[in-house]
């Protein structure tokens, strides 16, 4: 029972749906909840979460903090299993992996050079070794490693060791790409020369991709559509579609005005969330 | 006085002596020149003055023999080749007692440190007979193994055991969680978790047992030795004490002080070789 996804399908009995169009459906999150004992009280991380995301969709989930976004994105990465419900992934070609994640925070191997933690997703799944030469080749020229193939982490910026990262998980060509708030130990320069850096890798490769952020800045930049969350416990508020064509540059886009609408019509949701959520840690703190 | 200040003082009066130096031989030499040729004079002027307070007769040679005298007694003792082999025979004891003691050690903290229930099972009995001075363990080695090889190999191997097990379990805790949630996101076996994750992630903490099970098996063999055995260094010394050869008795202590001190540099050594990742080196 190794890649949960597609054992969740088994179980969930959903008959594969058909594919070849664009709008076919990548991943189907049925009913979806998931519950913690913390000291022996239960506490409701996700609430009936129902979601479709399509095929080659850059699907971004934007929340409040502790709104239960990262375990959304760990039950999809096969992490953590769901209390209730389903989640499907539409496996279309099974000797890919059915997801590959980009952790929060350093998630590199200290212990293993930049081509080796690239390499790392390839040689678990046993891959030959001059068909991994030349794909962890081509992602660290795509991510600007190259120079650095043969350097340990802590000899790396922040922001180099979460492309090392980013690299490690396309080089499985993974059916889907999880990330969860890939960028948020980034200051802003360095953030924002890795979503224009994101974005052409993933115009190139056009994978299913799940993105999670507390950002709407990043939501909008990135994103085709967006789902904002409630606060705990996570459920579905809202989805909005972002019209942006592409390839998009993110300077150009950021001086729209059609970007600030968007920005601010998607504050206005989350806006009554963060509260709230603000609200319940002060009241957790008396 | 503050220590400050009798440092200071005390670099004031090294200070003084370059000084001299520069005046009386006309040679310049920096701080730390100075610091260094120090370090490498004192234990020759340390042994010219034993030397002269032998001669002179105000050491009991008999306890403390002259340097020249244990000089020419090392030069016996490795043309007879007496000093290699006990050297030898010791060496070949710690090696394998240290594979002996190393190698479950790896295993069994590696999997403590993976597997709760597996740490929960055997972390009292590694509490309980940790705190067991090894050396009262030898008599029931000797009843058990007899007064052959075993004995000692397992009285090392024990001694290895524990450090290198306890820093093993350590080091995989210490692992940030976040790496083995790489491993089982793409899908790694637990034999490459073991192999890429808790293994290496280990390491550092498994080096620092490595070396501290080094210096204790040297420890134990040559106590055991001084027991149950017929050969090996702390036969030596012993058997010097037996025969009142005193001069023996030291080129045995010195020969293990200097393995000791050549595996030290040895597994430091080692060290920067197998973790080149780490930072602060």
């Amino acid at each position: 029972m190794k890649p949960s996804a597609s054992s969740a399908h088994q179980r969930g009995g959903v008959v594969a749906l058909p594919n070849g169009r664009a709008e076919t459906s990548k991943i189907r999150i049925e009913n979806l909840s998931k519950e913690f004992k913390l000291r022996g009280k239960a506490f409701k991380a996700l609430d009936t979460i129902n979601l479709d995301i399509a095929s080659g969709t850059f699907f971004v989930i934007v929340g409040p903090s502790g709104c239960g976004k990262t375990t959304l994105l760990r039950v999809l990465a096969g992490l953590e299993e769901p209390t209730e419900g389903t989640v499907t992934v539409n496996r279309t070609e099974l000797h890919r992996p059915s997801n590959a994640m980009v952790f929060q925070g350093d998630s590199i191997f200290p212990w293993m050079t930049v081509w080796e933690n690239a390499a790392y997703g390839l040689r678990m799944r046993k891959v030959p070794k001059a068909e991994i030469r030349d794909i962890v080749d081509h992602y660290l020229d795509c991510t600007r490693l190259t120079k650095f193939a043969h350097s340990f982490p802590h000899q790396l910026s922040g922001g180099m060791r979460q492309r090392v990262s980013i690299a490690r998980a396309f080089a499985t060509d993974p059916e889907v790409l999880l990330m969860d708030e890939p960028f948020s130990a980034l200051d802003e320069q360095n953030r924002t020369l890795l979503h224009q850096e994101l974005l052409r890798i993933w115009e190139q490769h056009k994978k299913t991709v799940v993105f999670i952020t507390h950002s709407v800045d990043e939501a909008v930049i990135l994103g085709d559509r967006i789902m904002v969350m409630t606060a705990h416990p996570g459920r579905a508020k809202v989805t909005v579609d972002v019209p942006f064509e592409r390839p998009r540059s993110v300077l150009e886009l950021r001086a729209t005005p059609e970007y600030g609408e968007l920005v601010y019509r998607i504050w206005g949701y989350l806006r009554e969330e963060v509260q709230s959520a603000a609200e319940e840690a002060e009241g957790g703190r008396k | 006085m503050s220590a400050r200040s009798r440092w200071n003082e005390r670099a004031a009066v090294t200070d003084s002596w370059g000084i001299t130096l520069r005046r009386v031989a006309n040679i310049n030499i920096t701080p730390a020149v100075r610091d260094r040729l120090i370090s490498i004079l004192s234990p020759f002027v340390l042994l010219a003055s034993w030397e002269a307070c032998a001669v002179g007769g105000l050491l009991d040679t008999r306890f403390f023999p002259a340097p020249s005298t244990v000089f020419s007694t090392l030069v016996k003792l490795i043309e007879t080749g007496v000093l290699w082999d006990n050297t030898w025979a010791s060496m070949t004891r710690l090696f394998w007692g240290f594979l002996l003691g190393a190698i479950p050690a790896l295993a069994v903290g590696i999997a403590m440190g993976l597997y709760r229930p597996l740490r929960a099972a055997i972390d009292p009995l590694i509490a309980l007979t940790y705190p067991i001075p090894k050396s009262a363990i030898l008599p029931l080695l000797l009843l058990i193994f007899g007064l052959g090889e075993a004995s000692k190999i397992v009285m090392v191997a024990i001694g290895v055991f524990y450090p290198i097990c306890i820093n093993a379990v350590a080091g995989v805790l210490e692992i940030n969680k976040i790496y083995l949630d790489v491993g089982k996101n793409f899908q790694a076996s637990r034999w490459n978790v073991f192999r890429t994750i808790a293994l290496p992630g280990a390491l550092p903490f498994i080096m620092s047992g490595v070396k501290l099970g080094i210096g204790m098996g040297l420890i134990l063999i040559v106590l055991a030795e001084m027991v149950g055995a017929k050969s090996g260094l702390g036969y030596m010394i012993w058997h010097a004490w037996e025969i009142l050869a005193v001069e023996m008795m030291y080129i045995g202590l010195m020969t293990v002080a200097v393995i000791g001190y050549a595996l030290s540099v040895l597994s430091n050594e080692l060290e920067r070789w197998i973790l080149p990742w780490k930072v602060d080196r």
